[in-house]
């Protein structure tokens, strides 16, 4: 028929934008993804986004660099070459308290970055990938795949009933701000 | 989301079991205070605990003053709809206060607090007892200037407390914005008074204890502590109300928010503990290692103790979400959280007074109970004459929509 791959509802404003979300809900239409220039309240529940998985990352970026930190203050202070400073014991826990906190800290930011770029595909010096522009500016998109749903009229409809300003047939997935 | 139909008139009834419950503490607590009081031998140990209750009371209630200034200087929405329960602890504050100046007057008076200041010829130069190291700072450590300093700050804090409470009974009566912005006025330079006189109340009430010893970070090291005391004190309340079937429209999210305080908060005790900690041990100089001498010599269990309770136990059990979000959990860890900083004063305030003769019995447990009943006793009165929710808070219906 065409070789239509996605489907951009545009809307002006928020709730209009919830709105046509409930419509195509309603209608079985399974909706890709959304992108919108803000936050917006109780839109992972309706679009049921699973729960971001960052912490669990934090947490085991965090405890690498703790034991990163030991482990080296260990080989150097108490292994490698053990020096007596006041009379302490030569792995004296307290004193590296602080500087493992660091690194915990260090490594559980560094990785955060990371796992942030790794997500969502931006890299310094990369174009980004955005399916429409003013998803970044004052537009609220909603994306269908058009592949999986057929009926190209009825969703039209549905977006442009619930308050869609512009409705785009886009045979990219995305474009780039190249 | 959705429709809120909640009852903005609703009101707390103290009767029944709670009523009872903390009648049956204080009994026991005056029956703690009568035997503690019947032997000679056991007037010191019976001081010490006094002064580590009052001193626990008083904290409590000031850190509740101290929360509702937060919100208002922070402009905090989320917690417009629970801020009658700080405010009902604020209002306790006057009664605190006076029960902890009768105690420290008391136990000057009859030298069974303070001793190692306020004793015959510490500072005459021509007697047996004369102490160079008090004899130096007896300007700053003398009974009329240190008691006068413990009434200007402790009034001080109970007027704010008292004034911003009845700012907020004002808001409820009149409406409009003026009871809010007066609110911020005062919170602001309240903010700024117990910032700078929270560390000396603190050095006065327990570092005077051991007068020869000082520590900079003391006086912060016990805001910590009283802070997230208070706290753990508010989200029990909180899930206490809602589990008896009031303030309904407190959601998970204001759990959550709680839980993150206490989590938080209590990282930052330890934070605090471990600089004192760490900065004695590493230059391990003798008049400062004499503190954690004497903890580690006859304390240690409860040194330890200490730690596992108020660092080990929120850390494990708040640093997951849905632990924050759980009513029993959070009620957990802030019953474990207010017995952990028990045992913390313990050991700040036993090794000054009884010194190794410490121990653990029914005074100690008797006046503990004593005062946890009369702080339930005067805090649920207080809850119970004002309607649980202002009503015309300017940010109520962001806390009634709060969601994380």
């Amino acid at each position: 028929m065409n070789n239509i791959k996605y489907i951009l509802g545009s809307f002006g404003d928020p709730d209009e934008m919830m709105h046509g979300i409930d419509k195509l809900q309603e209608n079985n239409i399974k909706i890709h993804d959304v992108y919108t220039p803000m936050p917006i309240h109780g839109i992972e529940a309706k679009l049921g986004v699973k729960r971001s998985r960052l912490d669990i990352a934090a947490f085991f970026f965090g405890i690498t660099g703790t034991c990163t930190m030991l482990t080296f203050v260990y080989l150097a202070a108490a292994y490698d070459w053990p020096i007596n400073i006041g009379g302490k014991p030569h792995f004296a826990l307290p004193d590296f308290i602080p500087i493992t906190f660091e690194l915990t800290i260090l490594f559980c930011a560094f990785g955060l970055v990371g796992s942030y770029y790794a997500s969502t595909h931006l890299f310094p010096g990369r174009a980004p990938r955005v399916m429409d522009l003013r998803a970044t500016d004052d537009r609220f998109i909603i994306a269908i795949d058009a592949k999986e749903n057929t009926d190209h009229n009825k969703i039209d409809d549905l977006l442009k009933e619930a308050g869609a300003l512009e409705v785009k047939h886009n045979e990219r997935k995305y474009i780039s701000y190249e | 989301m959705g429709t809120h139909n909640y009852n903005l008139t609703e009101q707390f009834e103290f009767t029944g079991k709670a009523k009872t419950l903390s009648i049956i503490a204080i009994v026991i607590g005056i029956a703690a205070i009568g035997y503690g009081f019947s032997a000679e031998a056991l007037h010191e140990r019976t001081f010490a605990n006094l002064l580590l209750m009052a001193y626990y009371f008083a904290c409590v209630c000031m850190s509740g003053a101290f929360f509702l200034a937060v919100q208002f200087v922070a402009q905090a929405g989320w917690s417009a709809s629970i801020l009658r329960v700080p405010q009902a602890m604020a209002k306790v504050l006057p009664i605190a206060v006076v029960i902890l100046i009768v105690v420290m007057g008391a136990g000057l008076y009859t030298h069974n607090l303070y001793h190692h200041w306020h004793a015959d010829g510490l500072t005459d130069p021509n007697s047996a007892n004369y102490d160079k190291l008090i004899a130096g700072k007896s300007a700053f450590l003398n009974v009329p200037f240190f008691m006068g300093r413990q009434v200007v700050f402790l009034a001080i804090y109970s007027f704010f407390a008292v004034y911003l409470s009845k700012l907020s009974n004002n808001e409820d009566l009149q409406g409009g914005l003026n009871s809010y912005t007066k609110s911020f006025k005062y919170s602001c330079i309240f903010l700024v008074i117990y910032g700078f006189t929270t560390p000396i109340f603190a050095f006065d009430t327990v570092m005077s204890l051991e007068a020869h010893w000082f520590s900079t970070m003391f006086g912060w090291y016990n805001f910590a502590a009283m802070w997230v005391s208070s706290l753990a004190t508010m989200a029990i309340i909180i899930i206490l109300l809602r589990k008896a079937g009031y303030m309904s429209w407190v959601n998970n999210s204001h759990l959550h928010n709680l839980g993150q305080f206490i989590f938080g908060f209590s990282i930052f005790w330890t934070y605090v503990w471990f600089c004192q900690f760490l900065l004695i041990y590493y230059a391990n100089m003798p008049e400062e290692t004499v503190y954690f001498y004497k903890r580690f010599e006859h304390y240690e269990f409860w040194f330890y103790l200490n730690l596992v309770l108020n660092f080990l136990a929120p850390v494990l059990l708040l640093m997951d979400r849905d632990n924050k979000r759980h009513e029993n959990i959070l009620l957990t860890v802030s019953i474990v959280v207010l017995c952990g900083h028990w045992v913390d004063y313990y050991q700040m305030i036993m090794p000054g007074t009884v010194e190794e003769h410490h121990a653990f019995g029914f005074i100690e447990v008797g006046i503990a109970l004593g005062f946890v009943g009369l702080f339930t006793f005067t805090v649920l009165s207080a809850l119970s004459k004002k309607a649980l929710i202002a009503k015309n808070h300017p940010f109520l219906q962001e806390s009634l929509h709060h969601q994380l």
